[in-house]
């Protein structure tokens, strides 16, 4: 019923001692999701929100066997603690961290290479495998548990399209944000892949933006291999050229990077354009009805 | 560019047309005078002169002293000239082009290279994409002499010349990545008739993320050259702050939804005056201070606020536009689109403040109801 977090999941938090590492950590566990430990260089033995704190990521899986690790670590050392957790193994980081240093991420994506771990953001809001698991900032309420799944670069944008299906009665099997940044470690077409082999997702509704060709590269992805219908939106349409619209990544540099190339390039291969941003649930629905019709 | 070994001309940059004539006195001989503005395209825009006496040079440095260039790369209010850069004049046989940035499907650094040098890379990319040769650099290793050699081949240089454009190029490649650049790009770099390579222009961008961890570079920042109600936001604490071309200021959480809010206004037949991401800073001043931004920007005939609430508090919003109701004079009609966490204290506090709003139900409505603000059909 869902991809990447679900009941199974044992979370471990880096950076849980931080003002909003804390607060997060706390509405996860409050959603339901099972926060086993916390990593805090120095601040090992204590304890916060009754879950217990260790000095590295390699004692904290060793004694509570977590398999997932969401990070709150400030940016100018953010890559770092990325990389202590690939080094360890653990098969999920989700990273909130915004603002780390491109470069930074040319490493950490280096290291990655050839090693089982799968790296969600930089930049994201994480993500919610709803009534089942939490593993990021966005606000658990608005989602309903059911067959829709969700990839976006966006954080807000995505809580508007998730609250405009569950005011539709649509739930959602997993919604994940893949971040605003030019070099996220998952994008739209790793995750595409992970919905398209989700027995339980129906259907996938893509949020993109203006800036590099993920969008491009998930079209190709869609025409080639996709089994199932997408709505898409691509959020720019107005952004002039050669400005950074608040995310690292989305800005326009060339041909590629306009929402009107990236919405071509969607549209052509198969995929459903919701050309109003508030009207994304109203086209999902759309497209649901015809393939149960 | 010289600290890392690439050839430059000799030259100093000037402020005035005494110093322009000064440094072209040093330099003795034909000279060149730069606009140096953060924008390209200066050649063409007429930002960059030949000058034969350091006279002309100095001519050449008070017609462009003081005035604003507008390139193809700038608005059409072009941006001021406070500096030119007087150079020694080379004598150029061929232009070639060398740029390095991020690939974000490889994930690595790419160096490119062309001996179609002197236009815009896009161009040449689209025109005679044979020309353009690439490698990907492992950052374990860096860039390596075999790709150099690549390269140079690649931008049918000979003899010495393939040595002296391999070291160049790493050099290139040792300043993009200890500086953080998210560009770093010769265009021109020259063959000149004796043979030498030599960089004529350069654009360097550098990643904003990175700027914590290099003084030196923020120090080189010129506000002056950037768009004044952007600098003014700056200095108010908000960042994400872009001017566009309408007249409905836009206060959004989230780059995504912002951008999202000011397509929905075009849909809906309005124009957005700017693209404002608030953050999730849950302060009442920030929301007081962008409305300031709204009071200083004479175009905005009306204002909407859309917030979904998530690290962001909305009740925090809401009081925030009661004080700036209290603190500014807001003649412009005001929508207000609430959702998320605390909605329902947030629109409690809107209504009981007693001020004059918009209020809109959802994200489309919103949209819908500030371009008629702005056409004066609503108030």
């Amino acid at each position: 019923m869902s991809i990447l977090v679900d009941k199974g999941t044992r979370l471990l938090v880096q950076g849980i001692t931080g003002g909003e590492g804390s607060f997060h950590t706390q509405r996860c566990i409050e959603y339901g999701t099972k926060v086993v430990a916390g990593v805090t260089p120095g601040k090992g033995g204590n304890q916060i929100l009754g879950v217990p704190v260790y000095n590295s990521v390699e004692r904290a899986v060793a004694e509570t066997e977590a398999n997932a690790s969401m990070v709150f670590v400030p940016p100018a050392f953010a890559a770092d603690a990325i990389m202590e957790a690939i080094d360890v193994g653990v098969p999920l980081i989700v990273c909130i961290t915004e603002g780390i240093p491109v470069m930074d991420m040319v490493k950490v994506n280096s290291y990655l290479k050839g090693k089982s771990t799968r790296l969600i953001g930089p930049n994201c809001p994480g993500v919610i495998s709803p009534g089942k698991c939490k593993v990021g900032i966005m606000v658990g309420e608005i989602h309903l548990p059911g067959n829709v799944g969700v990839v976006s670069r966006s954080g807000t944008l995505t809580y508007d399209v998730v609250a405009q299906l569950t005011s539709l009665g649509i739930g959602q099997s997993t919604c994940v944000g893949i971040g605003g940044d030019a070099l996220p470690g998952s994008t739209f077409v790793d995750v595409l892949k992970l919905f398209n082999a989700d027995e339980d997702t129906e259907a996938v509704v893509l949020v993109g933006e203006i800036g590099g060709t993920f969008e491009q590269e998930a079209a190709e992805f869609i025409r080639d291999e996709m089994t199932k219908p997408v709505v898409a939106f691509v959020a720019g349409s107005t952004a002039p050229p050669g400005k950074r619209m608040g995310h690292a990544g989305a800005i326009i540099t060339g041909t590629a990077g306009k929402a009107s190339e990236k919405i071509k390039a969607l549209s052509a291969a198969g995929a459903v354009i919701a050309s109003n941003p508030a009207k994304v649930g109203l086209t999902t629905k759309r497209v649901l009805d015809g393939v149960s019709t | 560019m010289s600290q890392f070994g690439i050839p430059v001309p000799r030259g100093k940059v000037a402020s005035t047309p005494a110093e322009a004539r000064a440094v072209a006195k040093e330099i003795c001989g034909r000279v060149v005078v730069k606009a140096q503005v953060y924008a390209g395209g200066r050649g063409r825009a007429g930002g960059i002169k030949v000058a034969d006496t350091p006279e002309e040079a100095g001519e050449i440095a008070s017609r462009l002293l003081g005035t604003r260039l507008v390139t193809h790369q700038t608005g059409a209010e072009g941006v001021p000239i406070s500096r030119v850069l007087v150079e020694e004049a080379s004598e150029v046989h061929r232009e070639l082009y060398i740029s390095v940035l991020v690939d974000s499907t490889t994930r690595l650094p790419l160096m490119m290279a062309s001996e179609a040098g002197g236009m815009e890379v896009e161009e040449v990319a689209q025109a005679t994409p044979e020309k353009i040769f690439k490698v990907s650099i492992d950052p374990a290793v860096g860039f390596q002499p075999f790709q150099g050699r690549k390269l140079a081949y690649g931008m049918n240089l000979t003899g010495k010349q393939v040595a002296e454009a391999t070291k160049l190029m790493t050099g290139l490649y040792q300043l993009f990545v200890t500086k953080d650049c998210s560009l770093a790009e010769i265009n021109p770099l020259a063959v000149t008739a004796d043979g030498r390579l030599l960089a004529l222009d350069a654009k360097l961008n550098f990643d904003d993320n990175a700027l914590f961890r290099h003084k030196d570079i923020q120090e080189l920042h010129d506000e002056e050259q950037e768009e004044p109600l952007e600098v003014q936001a700056c200095n108010w604490g908000i960042n994400n702050y872009v001017k566009m071309d309408g007249n409905i200021g836009c206060m959004v959480n989230g780059a995504g939804l912002a951008m999202a809010v000011n397509d929905l206004i075009q849909y809906c037949g309005g124009s957005p005056a700017n693209f404002l991401d608030i953050g999730t800073l849950n302060t009442t001043d920030r929301v007081v201070n962008a409305f300031r931004m709204f009071v200083a920007d004479s175009r905005v005939k009306a204002v909407l606020v859309n917030i979904f609430g998530g690290m962001a508090r909305v009740d925090v919003i809401a009081k925030g536009i009661v004080d700036a109701y209290q603190q500014i004079d807001i003649a412009f009609p005001v929508v207000v689109r609430l959702a998320g966490t605390n909605v329902d204290e947030g629109n409690r506090i809107l209504s009981e403040s007693g001020i004059n709003f918009i209020k809109a139900k959802d994200f489309y409505d919103g949209a819908h109801k500030a371009v008629q603000a702005a056409k004066g059909q609503i108030k």
